[in-house]
């Protein structure tokens, strides 16, 4: 009898073959590969180039198979711009936390949406800063004990989690914003939907594009990766509602 | 091509295009916004890519985007814009990213004021953001000069991956003079830019960076970047000199639009009193003429050497290390949006020169020369204002 060996799976030709400097349990490397796939699948890896942030996911350019910048804190949608604008034809992504895209990076990833840059933005939002130790983001949780809100975050001295896809979405410039998670199996396959679909957009030169990812960082929050995705469900998805937030086809929760 | 009249913020505009810039990014603000208003019109007609962004720290950023294609990009901005820029400068330098940026300069600290200044020198030539670089600095002193030196600026980026910055005071952007651009800027070839950003098509895919986290190859990197400074010190050392002889007692070092107003002052002094000054000017600030400045300031007949500056005595400090100590050295100057007046520059040459106390001048006296300043502040600047006119 011939047995035929049949690849059903295999590494993206988009990512590299680096050992993984990410925590474990941490969910930057399924979302790496989610823009990874996307990228093979739209065959534009050749013509792609990608910033990265400050923060975690700073040495992104070691696992993604194509050409990358290494932004200053919160200007990737800055390098972006100048990039995309001087070469139209190639396709251009940011991958940003949430300290860096939320906070230091506020001024410049509103006007890039409200530009209507035709790049992708991929925004992992995990409540916390990672790399500098587990402090308090602009996304950080109502209560939630980080390393600079020992007692919760105080919601009365340092005001709400900032909701970025509802916040860009109120933007009148036709964009495609849609927030999914990356905790379990069934929320991967529609993250990497909505990652592709942004990546469409792009190539088709329709609009800005971005998606917000829901992320667990079990070593900051201090749990196990299973009790990590666990208070995800439980206390980032209520707070923020998944789903797509605009698309330049109208579905708008905001604007004009 | 003919000559034209044109002023110096659109001069420097259109000698950027010449010069194969293919994209511009700006933010507005006084005294440089007409650079911004020309590109707006002039880019889209050439097909090129103009973009006013959100702020100076966005467009120095968008900047590094740009320069990483490999295409050459530029900026323009004043005083606190190109403060708001020093991150991304840091980074350029540190990524090796080619581009150029102008600093068009106005009165500081903080928001100061919006009249011509020499304040930024330090920040120009030192650094500027964190970290061991450099970026190559020249001075324009007319707008013909602005045009040639932002040519040359581009190709000065490209030659060594480094920013290059031109710094000129307010008058500079703002004053209408006779240009002439070349019909094809010629430069020698460069090498080919195989380190941009182009898509990993039928080759590896690399990285722009400035971060390296192994310490051995930060330093490396340092060195590196150190030696391509030590190259720029070796071959662009830039500088001109004006009736410089050995009839010489005072040698100014005098930089911009105010080596114009020394000069003016040596060629009235030279015909109403027959004294005889030299000006040695600075054209490249980074790298700075120390060993051009040394000898000249070192020859026999020369008793002080005087640095003029529409600052508090910033490039005085690199003069006074060029010479080393071997002469003594003085400042003049007057800052705050205030431009020195010729005439009383000629007082304190002719003082100077003929051995007369120096009221106005000093290491000792300097806050006797400043006091002098502001005493005639008002009447400086009109006057200044129309002996400036009379520099060709």
């Amino acid at each position: 009898m011939e047995v035929q060996a049949k690849t059903i799976f295999k590494r993206p030709e988009s990512l590299t073959q680096t050992v993984t400097h990410y925590c474990p349990g941490c969910t930057h490397g399924i979302i790496h590969r989610l823009v990874a796939e996307a990228l093979d699948d739209l065959g534009v890896r050749e013509r792609t180039c990608g910033v990265a942030p400050v923060g975690c996911s700073v040495l992104a350019y070691n696992y993604f198979n194509c050409d990358f910048l290494e932004s200053p804190h919160g200007r990737a949608p800055a390098l972006a711009t100048g990039f995309k604008r001087m070469r139209p034809d190639m396709i251009v992504f940011t991958y940003q936390g949430d300290g860096d895209l939320a906070s230091i990076g506020m001024g410049e990833i509103i006007h890039a949406a409200n530009r209507g840059e035709k790049f992708t933005v991929i925004f992992v939002n995990n409540a916390v800063y990672g790399m500098t130790g587990g402090q308090m983001a602009p996304t950080t949780m109502p209560h939630q004990i980080t390393t600079t809100s020992p007692a919760g975050r105080n919601v009365a001295e340092v005001g709400f989690p900032i909701r970025v896809a509802e916040l860009l979405s109120a933007l009148v410039t036709p964009a495609y914003i849609e927030r999914v998670s990356v905790h379990a199996p069934e929320y991967i396959i529609g993250a990497k939907q909505a990652i592709r679909r942004a990546f469409e957009y792009q190539v088709k030169g329709t609009c800005f594009s971005l998606v917000e990812v829901l992320s667990t960082c079990p070593t900051n929050w201090g749990m196990t990766p299973g009790d990590a995705t666990t208070w995800l469900r439980e206390n980032l998805m209520p707070y923020y509602p998944l789903g797509v937030h605009k698309a330049p086809e109208g579905k708008t929760t905001g604007g004009a | 091509m003919a000559r034209i009249l044109m002023k110096g913020n659109e001069a420097i505009a259109e000698a950027a295009i010449r010069a194969g810039a293919e994209g511009y990014f700006c933010y507005p603000i006084t005294p440089q916004s007409e650079v911004a208003e020309y590109m707006a019109k002039r880019m889209p007609e050439v097909g090129l890519t103009f973009l006013q962004g959100e702020s100076e720290v966005a467009v120095a950023n968008m900047l590094f985007g740009a320069a990483s294609t490999g295409k050459r990009v530029f900026t323009t901005s004043s005083s606190p814009g190109i403060s708001l820029m020093q991150e991304a400068i840091s980074y350029l330098a540190g990524a090796e990213l080619p581009c150029v940026i102008v600093n068009i300069m106005r009165a500081g600290p903080g928001l100061g004021g919006i009249l011509p200044a020499q304040s930024d020198y330090f920040q120009a030539v030192k650094g500027g953001g964190h970290g061991d670089y450099r970026v190559l600095v020249l001075a324009p002193s007319t707008v013909q000069e602005a045009v040639d030196l932002m040519m040359l600026s581009f190709h000065l980026a490209d030659k060594y991956r480094n920013p290059v910055m031109m710094i000129g005071d307010g008058m500079i952007g703002q004053m209408m003079e006779p240009v002439e651009f070349p019909d094809k800027f010629e430069e020698p070839e460069l090498p080919s830019k195989d380190w941009a950003a182009t898509g990993a098509k039928g080759r590896d895919s690399l990285i722009i960076k400035s971060l390296f986290l192994d310490p051995d190859a930060l330093e490396r990197h340092n060195w590196k970047l150190r030696d391509k400074f030590d190259r720029m010190r070796e071959h662009e050392v830039r500088f001109e000199k004006y009736k410089i002889s050995d009839k010489n007692k005072v040698l100014i070092v005098s930089y911009g639009t105010m080596a114009r107003i020394c000069q003016t002052a040596i060629d009235e002094l030279e015909q109403e009193e027959g004294i005889s000054v030299g000006l040695f000017r600075p054209v490249s600030l980074f790298p700075f003429p120390e060993r051009e400045i040394f000898e000249e300031a070192t020859k026999k007949n020369i008793k002080t050497v005087l640095s003029v500056e529409m600052s508090t005595a910033q490039m005085h400090e690199d003069v006074q290390k060029a010479v080393m100590g071997k002469k003594p050295c003085e400042f003049f100057g007057h800052t705050g949006g205030i431009v020195p007046n010729p005439s009383e520059l000629k007082e304190l040459l002719s003082k100077l020169s003929t051995g007369r106390k120096a009221r106005a001048a000093g290491t000792k006296t300097a806050g006797k020369a400043r006091a002098a300043g502001v005493r005639t502040g008002a009447s400086t600047r009109r006057s200044a204002a129309r002996k400036t006119r009379k520099t060709k």
